[in-house]
């Protein structure tokens, strides 16, 4: 998955994205926000797992349901791209 | 202490949509329904379970009827068994001292059981059959007759059986609201509900003992009760100069919308539907300018079914998945759908979650569990994120469902009803396959596989 | 005889609607009003949109919150209220919206005990007024109303003829109104319509004269505060008065003091009519809450806005100055300069506090 796209993206306190290049603008909720920021460090699924586990309350299994449809969410609005 | 969770979700903002619910305390949760906790009554009785309260339903019923006595005191309220014919159910109306109104022989034999005498009945509806008509005129029930052959075929039965038959006509008219009911009963305008009656008389084997009207259903204006009340007032008195003949009671039948919202109004019902006293003053107007009401004082008599029960049934339902749908709403499959709860068709129903949820609200549509693209419970509506497993509470369900609910695809769930002390009560079991299946015959060459 | 002077109210006064642009709300012209009386107060907005141009005018309120839609019912406007008081009190709410009305007047008592105060019609005033109910209402109370057919199905409009003949103009309950040549074009609306506004729609002949409009604060008695008539001047493809001014006819004046006496009507509204080219006045609709032109009113010579303030905070006031004809508007759209990050606040938090 290619995250080039999000990394030059600016995301503000309170989850609001602006993206300069096409004039969209996305609102992320504090979960979005927190998958966001991890996936801009470059970080792969199973340590953003981990680290949202330790950080917020949920199991891993529901977790990963959640997170492979925030991927699908990501890739319809051109924000990361399949390899 | 870890931070409560909810979905990941990204939006994009688009121009002239962009009102999304950021705010924590748009949807307030309910954890039980009059104090026993939701998660208890799943347990013992399963999901999804219907639940209703006898508190809501006594208030609701003596608030209706202290209203309309304020305003006309010789008021009275049969129970409309089409509307929620459990026997339970009715027989807390009939305790509060409801009388009976039915639309079939069925319906009819239900209040019988329940031990309505027959005088106690209103009997109306389109589809008497012959058999149903003489049991309910030995009865000396009110029979209301709906057209011409109806009136034929009572007389018959009056000679017959050589007794008067207790009667009186429903009539249909315009009372200034939308659409106009004219498929059941006489018409006013045109004279036809006059010249039934007159050829009624004729007869001279059936007694004319009220009149009688329905004008729809879920009637948002009060004031068509005033038009309705007015015109069989007027046809009252007319009755009573042309054929020296007074009836005993004016029938203005149900219709009194609930706090439903009806899926073709913007306005939510609890800004639309008319409250009682807003009803009852419509009538009381009606019935306190009358000629007729001075001199005979008439009772008045109201066949009240959906603003008595929709207010105290809940439907509790268990979130069996959820999914994004290519629209950007989220989809939420629960284990209820329009086999159990056939008011979602008519009604933008409300769904209540069963626990707090913090965090931002995202459209979500609520799908029932069948194989079927029209099992939709809730157009989407702004919702906090449900996980498996998750409940939550569908509201109001009191009326039509537990008598319109089906054996499709699904088995039909139990009825829960809690009592005015916090007992909770099994009224009808969950179903199994025997109660599908049981009327079923094999014939021997289809036996073998 | 004056306007209220609002200088020395200490008092926090919400105003909804403050979209502008092609289709405008009144909540813009509402608070220039209350300004214009010297109010330096706090103003909060109330929007459904966080788009909604108002927010990002300088200057114009002090903090906005969004609102859920009245669509979404009692428990969530309840809720919002609750938590918007946590933030600041709020003493009055003018709402602008033909969709919020209701929703006010219903709300007035859990308003009241949280010390909101509201200067509305109560609501058998607002029912009659319902479009589906002028038709039944007036006509027998002497005020004539063009010829109206009710419709809950598109099959109705096939047999409108002979009672009604094409052209009709085929409205909503709460918005939008539309002129059709033809059945098949009524029909095209009908479901345009009940997709946005739900059933029933009203389908009217068309009059053909001149157009009035008047904005109106009824005193709730049956009398009026206030009252400026004018005609619109420029008329956009909507069918929005972009211009207007302010006329002198007492015929129209005596016509509008009939409709808000037989009404009772208390708070603002406006009223639409047509003198017909055969001299009589048709009354087409009576909006009720304030137009988005009521600045009009001001420049007229009646604060308007201002009034309705000191009557929800039950305080005597004056009658207002008589109006002066040949007051003209003409409305100017502006392009107002922000920031993206501005619209991030409002569509992420639900709420942006401008100045404190």
């Amino acid at each position: 998955m290619k995250t080039d796209k999000m990394k030059q993206l600016a995301i503000s306190e309170n989850g609001f994205i602006f993206d300069p290049e096409t004039g969209y603008s996305y609102n992320v909720n504090e979960t979005g926000h927190a998958i966001f920021k991890l996936l801009q460090k470059g970080m792969d699924k199973e340590a953003i797992a981990e680290q949202v586990i330790a950080e917020f309350d949920i199991s891993k299994d529901h977790f990963d349901n959640d997170y492979e449809h925030f991927i699908q969410m990501l890739e319809a609005l051109d924000l990361v791209e399949e390899d | 202490m870890k931070k409560v969770y909810t979905a990941p979700n990204i939006e994009r903002n688009s121009a002239g949509s962009i009102n999304k619910f950021a705010h924590k305390s748009v949807v307030s949760h309910q954890d039980n329904i009059e104090g026993i906790p939701v998660r208890v009554l799943t347990e013992s009785y399963g999901s999804p379970l219907f639940v209703f309260s006898e508190t809501v339903m006594r208030k609701r019923y003596r608030k209706l009827v202290d209203t309309i006595k304020m305003h006309y005191p010789n008021s009275e309220v049969s129970w409309s068994y089409k509307t929620n014919y459990l026997s339970a159910l009715c027989n807390i109306y009939h305790q509060e001292g409801a009388r009976a109104e039915v639309v079939s022989g069925m319906e009819y034999e239900m209040a019988r059981r329940n031990g309505i005498d027959g005088k106690e009945i209103i009997f109306n509806g389109p589809g008497k059959r012959r058999h149903e008509l003489v049991r309910a005129i030995q009865d000396g029930a009110r029979v209301h007759i709906d057209h011409m052959d109806e009136l034929y075929l009572i007389e018959k039965i009056s000679e017959e059986l050589d007794i008067i038959a207790n009667v009186a006509i429903r009539v249909n008219m315009d009372t200034g609201i939308y659409p106009l009911w004219t498929r059941f009963g006489f018409n006013y305008e045109n004279g036809e509900a006059f010249r039934a009656i007159q050829r009624l008389l004729l007869g001279r084997r059936m007694k004319l003992v009220g009149l009688h009207t329905h004008i729809g259903t879920f009637i948002l204006d009060a004031n068509a009760y005033y038009w309705a009340a007015q015109k069989l007032l007027t046809l009252a008195e007319r009755v009573e100069t042309d054929f020296s003949i007074v009836v005993d009671y004016i029938d203005l039948g149900g219709g009194f919308a609930s706090q439903n919202t009806l899926h073709s109004q913007y306005t939510p019902g609890e800004f639309s539907s008319p409250s009682y006293d807003q009803y009852a003053v419509a009538i009381g107007n009606a019935f306190n300018e009358s000629a007729f009401v001075r001199a005979h004082n008439p009772r008045l008599i109201l066949e009240t079914g959906r603003v008595l029960i929709d207010e105290a049934g809940y439907l509790i339902s268990t979130v069996i998945a959820k999914k994004n749908m290519p629209t950007g709403e989220r989809a939420v499959i629960l284990d209820a759908g329009v086999n159990t709860n056939i008011t979602a068709w008519w009604y933008k129903q409300k769904i209540t979650p069963t626990r707090a949820f913090p965090g931002t609200y995202q459209n979500t549509i609520f799908y029932g569990p069948l194989c079927m693209n029209i099992d939709i419970i809730r157009p989407a509506v702004p919702f906090p994120d449900l996980h498996q497993g998750d409940m939550v509470i569908v509201s109001p369900v009191g009326a039509y469902n537990v008598t319109q609910w089906m054996q499709f695809i699904e088995y039909r769930p139990a009825v829960a009803l809690i009592s005015e002390t916090g007992k909770v009560d099994v009224i009808r079991e969950k179903e199994d396959l025997t109660d599908v299946c049981h009327r079923e015959y094999l014939p021997e060459h289809l036996k073998r596989l | 005889m004056k306007n209220p002077d609002l200088s020395s109210l200490d008092i926090t006064i919400a105003v909804s609607g403050l979209k502008t642009g092609d289709n405008p709300q009144p909540g813009v012209a509402v608070i220039r009003s209350i300004r214009a009386a010297g109010f330096t107060g706090k103003i909060v907005g109330m929007v459904y949109d966080s788009m909604e141009s108002g927010i990002f005018i300088d200057g114009l309120v002090d903090e906005v919150y969004q609102m859920p839609y009245p669509s979404t019912g009692a428990d969530s406007f309840v809720s919002r209220i609750d938590y918007i008081l946590t933030k600041t009190p709020i003493d009055v709410i003018i709402p602008t919206l033909d969709s919020e009305v209701i929703l006010y007047i219903r709300m007035k008592q859990e308003l009241l005990v949280r010390g909101i105060r509201t200067f509305l019609p109560d609501e058998e005033q607002f029912l009659l007024r319902d479009k589906i109910k002028l038709a039944q209402f007036f006509p027998e109370k002497g005020i004539n109303i063009p010829q109206t057919v009710i419709v809950t199905d598109p099959a109705q409009i096939w047999n409108l003829r002979p009672t009604l003949e094409f052209p009709v103009i085929i409205k909503g309950r709460l918005y939008e109104a539309y002129k059709a040549h033809t059945p098949e074009e009524a029909v095209k609306y009908f479901y345009d319509i009940e997709s946005k506004w739900g059933l029933p729609i009203i389908v009217q002949k068309i009059i053909q004269g001149d157009e009035f409009n008047i904005v109106i604060v009824g005193d709730g008695k049956g009398g009026t505060i206030g009252m400026v008539p004018q005609r619109k001047l420029v008329i956009t493809d909507k069918g929005k008065g972009f211009g207007g001014v302010v006329v002198n006819n007492p015929a129209l004046d005596e016509f509008a003091r009939k409709v808000i006496g037989i009404l009772k009507w208390q708070g603002p509204c406006e009223l639409e009519l047509i003198r017909g080219t055969d001299g009589v006045f048709y009354l087409i609709e009576i909006n009720p809450r304030f137009p988005a032109w009521v600045r009009l009113a001001e420049g007229a010579g009646q604060n308007q806005p201002a009034a309705v303030v000191m009557l929800a905070l039950e305080k005597e006031i004056e009658p207002l100055p008589p109006y002066q004809a040949g007051t003209m508007f003409i409305r100017h759209a502006e392009d107002i300069m922000s920031h993206i990050s501005v619209m991030g606040e409002i569509s992420t938090r639900g709420e942006l506090i401008k100045h404190k």
